[in-house]
């Protein structure tokens, strides 16, 4: 509702989402779908079967170049010198205070080839940082108007695309990415995903968007697929405590802080953040993310909502919405160490009142297949 | 989209009857997304019209609802703070919020009628 005033960008797909009657919404400058049939409908088609979300509007950015393993291991905190051709892998670009500037996925197309997918409301600032950083030995091109995104996410993902491209190749195993005609253009299809749940990330050409999201949404209809939108995906995402850039990741927060360390190589070398990371890592941060779950009938939190122990306050919210599949408020907060530890009681600040909620291991969702 | 001709209507999407009951509108339900709990207000709580009375939190955000007139809160709907989607699924019915007792019965008139409200959505 605050970027009313804002001309909002709109992805190859918006007219598909005004014609499916989506309700939209500016979101990072992008006039997005928010949700289609209902969020907590759409969030349970994607945990029971199959759902679809265009995801145009997140960036692609492509590297090239004799010296891009050793400058993609500067600027980024995962190490990709361990991706085959094919393997992707969830990384970070920190700021020289070790703060999280974006997270992203890093695909090696080649062995000097990768394609970057960074936050949509993070594709200038990502681009202008890392172009200054450029040594001569490497190309980088912003290509994020090119190229549109479908999510297919759901436990019946993968019979989803036997169904659709089966005849073409078997479905890539998870974290890689194959290139395929697919809805008559050239598309990367990468088995991956922001909800918990088995899919597919298609990136295709944006003259090709509609062409394949009415494929997807028909060869899926077998399967029960739903248009899906920004709703259910922020739920799913929050339910397996997948963080979101701007809420739960932000400069002033390392991903050891933010519980991404395993995506940090600290043994691969300098890279930039690197030394304020090492110091965390030896003497323990001084705040942790946690995740926590509201204890009985309770308004859902919020972000910037006060959280509370022993009667003073402690932190914040950065994250926090009901949870269809759990039936309860959840959240995230980076607290102290030892409020962060699981089974601390706290109290959530909701309107001037507060509620009970418990720090639980992360994620709030255990799949128990 | 459900508009009964026998409501007067807010322009912050508030419904009132004749008898003081207070909810929000099909449009504003539409709008709000699935409803998944209600913070309705004290019984006997005094509220002034343009008010906050009480809030609706979607999966979305949290809504503020205002008092579409002035008066005095005399029941609340314990139904919908068991089940919030009530106000979804019968805005008009079911899914009613709170009743007043009008601080002045005439101020009803300063409402929008059907028509009117209508024309406000457009």
């Amino acid at each position: 509702m605050s970027e009313n005033n804002i001309a909002l960008k709109k992805t190859p797909l918006h007219a598909e989402h005004v014609r499916l009657g989506g309700k939209l919404i500016g979101f990072g400058g992008w006039d997005m779908p928010v949700q289609y049939s209902g969020i907590i409908d759409e969030h349970n088609a994607v945990r029971s079967a199959l759902g679809v979300f265009d995801i145009s509007h997140m960036g692609q950015f492509f590297v090239t170049g004799a010296g891009s393993v050793q400058w993609l291991n500067r600027m980024l905190t995962n190490n990709v010198e361990r991706l085959a051709i094919g393997q992707g892998q969830y990384t970070l670009m920190l700021n020289d205070q070790g703060g999280v500037i974006d997270d992203l996925l890093i695909y090696r197309i080649c062995d000097d080839d990768w394609l970057l997918v960074v936050n949509a409301s993070m594709i200038d600032e990502d681009f202008a940082w890392m172009e200054s950083h450029l040594p001569d030995n490497v190309i980088l091109t912003n290509r994020s108007d090119a190229f549109a995104g479908l999510a297919v996410q759901g436990p019946k993902a993968a019979a989803w695309f036997d169904a659709y491209v089966g005849g073409k190749c078997g479905a890539p195993a998870r974290n890689q990415i194959v290139r395929l005609e697919v809805g008559g253009g050239h598309t990367f299809i990468a088995r991956t995903g922001y909800t918990g749940e088995d899919g597919f990330e298609l990136f295709c050409p944006a003259a090709s968007a509609v062409q394949v999201w009415n494929e997807v949404l028909a060869s899926g209809g077998a399967f029960g697929i739903k248009p899906c939108g920004l709703g259910a995906r922020d739920t799913l995402r929050l339910e397996m405590c997948y963080p979101l850039n701007g809420n739960d990741l932000s400069p002033n927060h390392t991903p050891i802080e933010a519980g991404l360390g395993f995506f940090v190589d600290l043994q691969k070398g300098d890279f930039i953040g690197r030394p304020i990371l090492l110091a965390q890592k030896e003497n323990g941060p001084s705040r942790r993310l946690a995740a926590f779950k509201m204890q009985g009938p309770t308004p859902p939190p919020r972000s910037h909502y006060g959280v509370w122990k022993d009667g003073a306050q402690i932190g914040e919210t950065c994250s926090g919405g009901l949870s269809p599949t759990l039936s309860c408020g959840i959240g995230m907060a980076y607290l102290p160490p030892d409020a962060a530890k699981p089974g601390t009681t706290i109290e959530i600040d909701i309107r001037g009142r507060r509620f009970p909620a418990i720090v639980e291991k992360k994620p709030l969702r255990k799949t128990t297949a | 989209m459900n508009v009964p001709d026998e409501l007067r209507y807010a322009v912050s999407h508030e419904w009132l009857r004749a008898d003081g009951t207070v909810g929000i509108t099909d449009h504003a339900q539409e709008e709000l997304t699935d409803v998944v709990f209600v913070d309705l207000p004290e019984i006997g709580r005094e509220v002034e019209a343009g008010q906050v009375a009480c809030v609706v939190e979607s999966v979305k955000a949290a809504s503020d609802i205002y008092a579409p007139v002035s008066g005095k809160v005399v029941e609340v709907n314990e139904a919908v703070r068991k089940n919030p989607a009530l106000v979804n699924t019968a805005p008009y019915g079911d899914g009613w919020l709170f009743k007043l007792e009008l601080k002045d019965a005439t101020a009803r008139e300063s409402l929008k009628s059907a028509a009117d409200y209508m024309a406000q959505l457009g």
